[in-house]
């Protein structure tokens, strides 16, 4: 590798070695910079749920480092209190499932209930350590029966909210289906009566106020609402 | 093996092999993508506490210095070009390796007697001291510093993409918020480097400049070592 040219000067071999370099280029041309983009995209979630691991927990924190409830941020892309009538809301549930319905959130309440000090990553950089509680999502799918070969979950929000999660984290034993923050019943302004909670996820991927719950084998048209604007579908983290 | 010099004297020299040139450019481009696209990410959250209270550092980076319009599309680029930067950076180092031409530009605690008489000519004017090899000791504090960061911002970039499936490689930081920090630190630490190189290589002229695209350059002061040493047995090294 190291063996230098005998010939002194630039030779055209030289030159052809550099050659592939001009192919950055192509970023700089309009019509195809999207496209090159979001092949960039793509492979970054592949290698993503590539190196997913199913039992790898995120990490977990002691009762200290969580920040005081009133200094863990509302985060809302529309409104932050859709206003849902929460002594009337159940969770539609349907798709691949044995049993498809409406869910009561005391239903759901009477899965194992799972407490987790974790942080929450939001894609713009900041992040805040948290307490929450709830059922996880993989107890849930078991209760509907959901096709075990099924690969995503699909959920629909109180506001124009949608989004969608491969099985894998679905299933993720610290992924939840969160009725509590900090021991308290989760607030409208936090997603209430029903959240997801995935701290292997970014902070757009845990949907709030949900309504519909969908088990899959393909993506939906509209797959993420911030994911079919320009960020990653995956959002693993 | 080839004698490179003719005539002892000043004479052509293969600087950089073709795996240097090609890292150079490819990870140079990188660099430029990922530091503009990096700030436009900054931007969305231009503070390094918490977001309650928030308390942002400026309220927006110029957009002259951003890339992606958004930080959606920021995202994109910069989620593309870590792999070439990464993919390159990895390339770089093991080629060094294997082929021994590390030896040309790895700061050693040896050369650390050189720095300051090279400074000293460089920024005090001082005399020159003489060149005996292809990098000289600030040189090559310079661009193993450079590489070092480089290795800093993949190191704390992979925290920060993935803090929980990498949570081992992030443990030694404390995970993601501090990697947020180090990995701007760094990207301050390689910006700072950009500018001196720049002005050094147009202080130093064309035949030193075209060297990063051709490997060779026609006029070398020092006696080239290069790995391979030279016929006559002459090592050259100080």
């Amino acid at each position: 590798m190291s063996t230098p040219p005998l010939r002194p000067g630039t030779t055209r071999r030289e030159l052809l070695k550099l050659s592939p370099v001009l192919l950055l280029a192509a970023f700089a041309v309009p019509a195809w910079q999207d496209r090159l983009l979001e092949t960039g995209v793509r492979i970054s979630d592949r290698a993503s749920s590539w190196l997913f691991r199913r039992n790898h927990n995120a990490p977990t924190f002691a009762e200290a480092e969580v920040v005081p409830f009133e200094r863990f941020p509302y985060n809302y892309f529309d409104v932050v209190d859709p206003e849902v009538d929460l002594d009337a809301w159940s969770l539609t549930v349907g798709g691949a499932v044995a049993r498809p319905g409406r869910y009561r959130l005391d239903q759901i309440r009477a899965l194992p209930r799972v407490r987790q000090n974790t942080r929450h990553i939001c894609v713009e950089g900041w992040d805040v350590i948290g307490r929450f509680g709830g059922a996880r999502i993989g107890d849930f799918l078991d209760l509907v029966g959901a096709d075990p070969n099924a690969r995503f979950v699909t959920v629909t929000c109180a506001d124009r909210y949608y989004e969608s999660i491969d099985i894998a984290a679905a299933r993720h034993p610290q992924s939840l289906l969160c009725y509590e923050m900090y021991d308290q019943p989760l607030d409208r302004g936090h997603g209430a009566p029903l959240r997801l909670q995935m701290p292997t996820t970014l902070g757009y991927k845990q949907a709030k106020y949900l309504m519909t719950l969908d088990v899959t084998h393909v993506l939906p048209e509209r797959r993420s609402y911030w994911g079919d604007k320009g960020y990653s579908w995956y959002g693993g983290v | 093996m080839a004698i490179q010099t003719q005539g002892g004297g000043p004479g052509p020299v293969y600087e950089h092999p073709w795996f240097v040139r090609f890292v150079h450019w490819t990870n140079a481009t990188a660099v430029c993508v990922m530091l503009l696209s990096g700030l436009q990410i900054f931007s969305a959250f231009p503070s390094f506490g918490a977001k309650v209270p928030e308390h942002d550092l400026i309220d927006a980076v110029p957009e002259a210095i951003t890339l992606g319009g958004w930080l959606g599309g920021a995202l994109q680029w910069h989620f593309t070009f870590m792999w070439i930067f990464a993919i390159g950076g990895i390339f770089y180092v093991s080629a060094q390796l294997m082929s021994g031409h590390f030896r040309t530009v790895l700061f050693l605690p040896r050369d650390a007697p050189g720095v300051w008489p090279m400074a000293r000519h460089y920024f005090l004017f001082g005399p020159k001291p003489p060149s005996i090899a292809q990098y000289n000791p600030l040189q090559k504090l310079a661009y193993t510093a450079a590489l070092f960061l480089g290795g800093v911002l993949t190191w704390t970039g992979a925290v920060m993409y993935k803090p929980a499936q990498l949570s081992m490689v992030g443990a030694p930081l404390g995970g993601y918020h501090n990697a947020r920090v180090v990995h701007f630190l760094a990207m301050c630490g390689l910006v700072a480097f950009v500018p001196g190189h720049l002005v050094m290589v147009a202080i130093h002229g064309w035949d030193n400049a075209r060297s990063i695209v051709t490997g060779w350059k026609r006029h070398a002061e020092y006696e080239p070592v290069h790995g391979i040493r030279a016929a006559d047995g002459d090592s050259g090294s100080s």
